[in-house]
């Protein structure tokens, strides 16, 4: 994911002068490219996220297009009443990518993990929340958040991840999830870099002979409440899948809506990381197979619970 | 837009001055608001600000090429409404909804509602850096407009001020400037007891900035220092103001109660008595 933004990054930097690239002081090779285009519109505001966040957004008030990015953490928690306070409530166009989102860089340790954020910048007004499901989904979550006017968040996974789609997105809409897969009896809604996951969870369930619809439900604020409709309609089973806490995220927003909008559903189950902080050393394939969310074990789950 | 140079008229803002004071103590008094003690120490840099720096339409408040000012001690919205009313963003009559149900005059300045607010403050520490984002697009889109951020002594606390001024100096952005009201007090105590300002215009100093002590109630020099800008230094200007809190009124200068404290009917006459408005 984070090649591929780097890469439409300096695509749309070379047909958009007002896009400018606030670095937390990372990534300084990856944007190379990009700096090299446009010395003027790259800045790496060192290790101060609370002034990149404030700058980001008074460069949006004065017309510019600006995106923060850093580890998830860092452009996210650490600074989150400059997004609350400077972007959103302005309501001005500043987009926070993060990287390393949920356990990505589970070897980094619980400093550097990021299961929480979600929760808090859906909570926020204005906020749009995109957790992209590729490197594909990275790019064409990118292009549509430059062609629109609110704040904004794109939650990557890291490099080298699993590719769904097979090449660009014209047609992608935020708040319009995406069908990967169908299937006639659960659904699987994924949100970000969870997704290579669930298609194995869809794979292993094929095998037992459950047939399961597969959704990118990369947006999760504004909820595709028409998907939502649909899913609860025709499956005796809906699960959200997500790699951040079960408190505040995507399966917590899909339950408030099935709260709000007084559906029955016939079987609901949430996955996502307990609330708990992940101590051990190991990487994320570790972590999520402790905290049983790969693909085989979520299947698992779901078999169980249509017994 | 750069305006030349022009000669502060320095009685003239020194009317101006204390008719605004005039005004937001009659404020304070009708809605028993909070800071009137910090809406007063930051009235003559308000004043200098608006009727002789900046270059501002007030009939085009979002002119792309307009100087900014923000104010960054965003509690000291009394002194900022009264500036902007009678400047001529909106009607002066509607000072008097300040504070009241349904009204655009909240107790800290609102973002996207009222004509010449630049950025809705009252959290502290985010002025500067919002401030520092439409300098850096001024740079970006070859315009010659001028920052300027208001921040309180209190203010400096915050990391985010000290994150900024790092950053804004590493950018030498020279069409920066910062106004820091040093009236010695913060909410509930001496500033220089509660966290350490002092050197203050040293710390601005080591952080890159071309900082000045002034004093902060003469009009004619917060005028032209302002003014100048960019100063030829090649950095971020920082006027350290030494003010009063709650100046212009014997009994309210210098004491910390009218951080909170708003005034009777009694107390506005004599302070308006004092200040040579009846």
């Amino acid at each position: 994911m984070r090649n591929a933004f780097a890469d439409e990054l300096t695509a749309l930097g070379n047909d958009d002068s007002r896009l400018v690239m606030l670095s937390g002081d990372i990534g300084n090779k990856l944007f190379d490219k990009f700096r090299a285009a446009h010395p003027e519109r790259f800045i790496n505001c060192g290790v101060a996220e609370q002034n990149m966040t404030g700058v980001a957004a008074g460069l949006a008030m004065s017309g510019m297009r600006p995106i923060t990015y850093t580890i998830t953490p860092f452009c996210t928690t650490r600074c989150l009443e400059q997004i609350r306070t400077d972007a959103a409530y302005h309501d001005v166009p500043v987009t926070v990518v993060s990287v390393g989102a949920g356990l990505a860089y589970a070897g980094l340790g619980p400093t550097h993990h990021a299961c929480e954020d979600i929760a808090f910048l859906r909570a926020i007004p204005n906020m749009i929340v995109i957790a992209p499901g590729d490197a594909w989904e990275v790019r064409a979550a990118l292009r549509a958040v430059m062609q629109q006017n609110k704040p904004a968040y794109i939650r990557m996974g890291k490099k080298g991840e699993p590719v769904v789609h097979k090449g660009r997105l014209d047609n992608f809409k935020i708040g319009e999830s995406i069908t990967i897969e169908q299937g006639s009896d659960v659904c699987l809604l994924s949100t970000g870099n969870m997704l290579p996951e669930v298609i194995e969870t869809a794979h292993a369930l094929k095998e037992k002979g459950v047939s399961a619809e597969v959704v990118s439900f990369h947006t999760v604020k504004p909820l595709d409440e028409k998907r939502l409709q649909d899913a609860f309609s025709r499956y005796k089973l809906v699960a959200t899948i997500e790699e951040h806490s079960l408190i505040g995220g995507f399966g917590s927003a899909v339950a408030e809506w099935i709260v709000d909008s007084g559906i029955a559903p016939k079987k609901f189950l949430r996955f996502g990381t307990p609330d708990a902080f992940f101590k051990k050393s190991g990487e994320q394939e570790f972590a999520r197979e402790q905290l049983e969310l790969t693909g085989h074990q979520m299947a698992h789950r779901i078999l169980h619970s249509l017994a | 837009m750069n305006a030349a140079y022009k000669e502060p008229d320095v009685a003239a803002l020194k009317a101006r001055a204390a008719q605004l004071r005039g005004t937001v103590i009659t404020m304070c008094h009708a809605a028993s608001s909070a800071h009137l003690g910090s809406s007063l120490s930051c009235l003559d840099v308000l004043t200098a600000a608006y009727w002789h720096v900046l270059n501002i339409d007030p009939a085009n408040p979002t002119d792309p090429d307009r100087d900014r000012f923000i104010l960054s001690k965003g509690h000291a919205a009394m002194a900022l409404y009264a500036t902007l009313a009678n400047r001529g963003y909106f009607p002066v009559e509607e000072l008097k909804t300040y504070n009241q149900d349904n009204g655009r005059l909240a107790e800290h300045p609102p973002a996207n509602l009222l004509p010449g607010v630049e950025a809705a403050t009252g959290s502290l520490g985010h002025g500067l850096p919002i401030g520092i984002g439409m300098a850096v697009a001024g740079r970006i889109q070859k315009r010659s407009y001028k920052v300027y951020a208001l921040l309180s002594d209190g203010e400096n606390n915050e990391g985010s001020v000290w994150e900024a001024a790092m950053f804004a100096s590493a950018q030498k952005l020279d069409n920066l400037c910062v106004i820091v009201d040093y009236n010695k007090w913060q909410a509930t105590a001496r500033s220089n007891e509660t966290l350490m300002l002092a050197p203050l215009a040293d710390k601005w100093r080591a952080f890159g900035w071309d900082a000045h002590e002034i004093d902060g109630h003469d009009v004619g020099e917060l005028a032209r220092k302002m003014q100048a800008l960019p100063n030829g230094s090649g950095k971020p200007v920082a006027l350290i103001a030494h003010t009063v809190k709650g100046k212009g009124v014997s009994f309210m200068e210098d004491d910390n109660n009218w951080h909170y404290r708003a005034p009777t009917a009694d107390e506005v006459v004599k302070a308006h008595k004092e200040l040579g408005l009846v």
